[in-house]
């Protein structure tokens, strides 16, 4: 698939059922969004242009020449399944991150867990995050390494990852699998239908006078 | 599942419906919003040609980028001045109250909230900020959301949620001297990990929680993200309701706060609740807590050594080895006595006026050792003017510290409060990622804040307790 595109107020998400592509490997626990995108690189007002800075620091030395990082590897060039390990994007709750990723070329993130405002984060922009045990990741991303050029197939509905002669039972979190698979994943448009309920459900409550509510002041 | 929590309560009251990802969508009644993650949001919401649902219920103010130096604008750095300028256009005309630097209001987020009585229990609260859990303290559930959950949030007034498991964290005792919120909270990451509270709320409880102010109580629920869970609580009581008695909400609204109070008593948690699961804390073993590591789980007490990667579950070693060649650190030795160059006093964790009287009474007489550079950063305007009032600002340039302007300044280093090289901090802040404080190769080392006054007097990591006897020279 393509990368997903925001759809507009009226129209319903793009489907992502499945993602298919090659693969680049970032290993470590507890990988923080300071790390995926360092704050200093988040003094912007879009969000344009941020994929050149994913892991920056850890790509660049203090003289700028590259270090060792496979988002400087040749060899994953084109990758768009990034493969990780636990705790991946801990911390912050910078979108910055998963957009810094996603404008780098990443449609999926497959790994072993995922810290949860990153998880979500990744789901507004419609990049799944599928976990999987410990052994099956580490030897997908032994893989990745050996075979930069193989395909890996996620299907996000059926919660597998295919690569060569492998399937790894995969796990797509259920309201995320849903979300992605019906192409519901653009929760404004989704949520803006329920007007009525909300409003209702603000008059509910006794700390938010009736001024605070668009067309019920008196 | 959980039932008859706080978190169970104030989620039913706020669910407007289910949506067909399963995940519910909840009402929000406090947005609050600052200037690094809502451009963005503000942009697709124009986009899409959509108006702010609720901008009464929407408060926004300036910390990340905000210079704790000089303030005149415009700022000297471009970046900066540009955010800042977003955010004015973005707010001035909505009808979102904005406590910029000229109102005498502005401050950290976390800390601004909390003093004009915007935050109060039973409210859902919600910023793109992951230290939103801050607001927890009040019996609220307050969590961070992306910039895209932001634009949910100015359009609709909502968010998409699933429902989360409560676990209940009971710490037990009283607290020893020199043992402060920040400890626990240090302990509690340290034995939970970084990612225990992951789909989990924390509900904090127990005899050390409940003896807090409501400053302790925040600096607690600031952390829970720290633990991997998005928000934390305490239940509302008599010290919540002592604070928000004085707060702009209610100082001239005493009938306003006796009718919001059964509310506030209705969503305590149940005598007979259920939780999802329930840790106990012995709070009278804790002393005072600091980080050796690259995470906020990789904490000891001052006494206690650093571990041996070897001895650690399988899949925390390799973070630890990392850790530890970062800061420089080896297993079995104490952090006591690891030497400092930067003391940093600030942030949404503890910059407020109880974190400031507490180090200045320690600082006092005192003077910052000579190879430190000591800075103290109020988290709002507020707090700022409280201390100055009081003379704090003079007790701590008497000692050595800069005394600045607030904002989140040195715990992200998004302004020009920054570690240089390869210094090591002595911060109250709540994250030791490599690279947080502005230096890849910087050092952090996390800690409360009077362990933070303790450490510049120094120039090492110091437990303050064997300090307290020249305390009042």
């Amino acid at each position: 698939m393509s990368s997903p595109e925001f759809s507009d107020g009226e129209a319903p998400a793009e489907k992502v059922t499945e993602v298919s592509g090659t693969g680049i490997p970032v290993r470590g626990n507890d990988i923080d969004t300071d790390q995926i995108i360092p704050a200093r690189f988040m003094k912007v007002v879009t969000f344009d242009g941020l994929g050149q800075f994913s892991f920056f620091d850890q790509r660049f030395d203090d003289e700028d020449n590259e270090k060792d990082h496979p988002f400087n590897d040749g060899k994953y060039r084109g990758a768009n399944v990034l493969v990780v390990n636990a705790n991946f994007g801990c911390g912050s709750s910078r979108e910055h991150a998963p957009q810094a990723l996603m404008r780098w070329g990443i449609d999926a993130v497959v790994g072993e867990s995922f810290a949860e405002i990153f998880a979500g984060n990744c789901l507004a922009l419609g990049v799944p995050t599928v976990t999987a045990d410990q052994d099956d990741i580490e030897a997908l991303q032994d893989h990745v390494e050996a075979n930069p050029d193989a395909e890996i197939d996620i299907d996000v509905a059926a919660e597998t990852i295919i690569y060569d002669d492998a399937v790894i039972d995969a796990t797509v979190h259920d309201a995320q699998r849903k979300a992605l698979v019906e192409g519901v994943w653009d929760t404004t448009a989704l949520m803006g239908a329920n007007e009525g309920a909300v409003r209702e459900t603000a008059r509910s409550l006794p700390y938010v006078p009736a001024e605070h509510i668009p067309g019920d002041e008196a | 599942m959980s039932e008859g929590t706080l978190y169970d309560k104030v989620w039913d009251r706020h669910r407007v419906t289910q949506l067909p990802t399963g995940q519910d969508q909840l009402f929000v009644g406090l947005h609050l919003v600052h200037e690094v993650t809502s451009p963005q949001a503000f942009g697709m919401l124009k986009e899409r040609g959509q108006e702010i649902a609720f901008p009464e219920r929407t408060h926004a103010t300036v910390d990340h980028i905000v210079p704790t130096g000089n303030r005149d604008r415009p700022y000297r750095d471009e970046a900066a001045e540009s955010m800042m300028a977003e955010l004015e256009a973005n707010v001035r005309g909505s009808g979102i109250d904005f406590s910029d630097p000229d109102s005498g209001d502005q401050g950290i987020v976390h800390v601004i909230g909390p003093e004009q009585g915007l935050t109060q229990p039973g409210m859902t609260i919600v910023c793109g900020d992951s230290h939103t859990s801050t607001h927890g303290a009040f019996g609220a559930l307050a969590f961070g959301i992306g910039t895209s959950q932001i634009r949910d949030v100015l359009a609709t007034g909502c968010v998409a949620m699933e429902k989360q498991k409560v676990r209940k964290i009971e710490v037990t005792g009283e607290l020893g001297e020199g043992v402060t919120a920040k400890d626990v909270i240090l302990t509690i990451i340290g034995e939970l990990g970084t990612d225990g509270g992951v789909g989990y709320v924390y509900e904090y409880a127990g005899e050390a929680i409940e003896d807090l102010g409501m400053e302790g109580r925040m600096s607690i629920c600031n952390m829970s993200i720290e633990g991997g869970a998005r928000a934390g609580y305490v239940n509302p009581d008599e010290t919540t309701y002592e604070w928000l008695r004085w707060t702009d909400a209610f100082e001239d609204d005493s009938e306003g706060f006796e009718r919001l109070k059964p509310y506030w008593e209705s969503i305590r948690t149940d005598d007979d609740a259920e939780y999802d699961d329930v840790v106990t804390i012995d709070g009278s073993a804790i002393e005072p807590t600091v980080t050796w590591g690259t995470t906020p789980g990789q904490t000891a007490g001052i006494t206690g050594p650093i571990p041996d990667p070897e001895d650690l579950p399988e899949e925390d070693r390799d973070t630890a080895w990392r850790a530890q060649k970062h800061m420089r650190v080896e297993p079995g030795d104490t952090m006591e006595g690891y030497d400092i160059d930067v003391a940093f006093l600030g942030s949404c964790t503890n910059a407020r006026l109880k974190d400031l009287r507490e180090a200045a009474a320690f600082v006092e007489g005192r003077k910052v050792d000579d190879d430190v550079r000591a800075m103290v950063v109020p988290g709002s305007q507020r707090v700022r003017d409280a201390a100055e009032a009081e003379g704090l600002d003079a007790v701590f340039k008497e000692a050595g510290f800069d005394w600045r302007e607030p904002g989140c300044s040195m715990c992200l280093g998004m302004n020009d409060d920054q570690l240089e090289g390869d210094e090591a901090s002595a911060s109250s802040s709540n994250r030791n990622f490599v690279g947080r404080q502005g230096s890849k190769n910087g050092r952090t080392v996390l800690m409360s804040p009077i362990m933070v006054a303790a450490a510049a007097v120094t120039g090492e990591v110091t437990d303050v307790r064997e300090m307290e006897e020249v305390a009042t020279v």
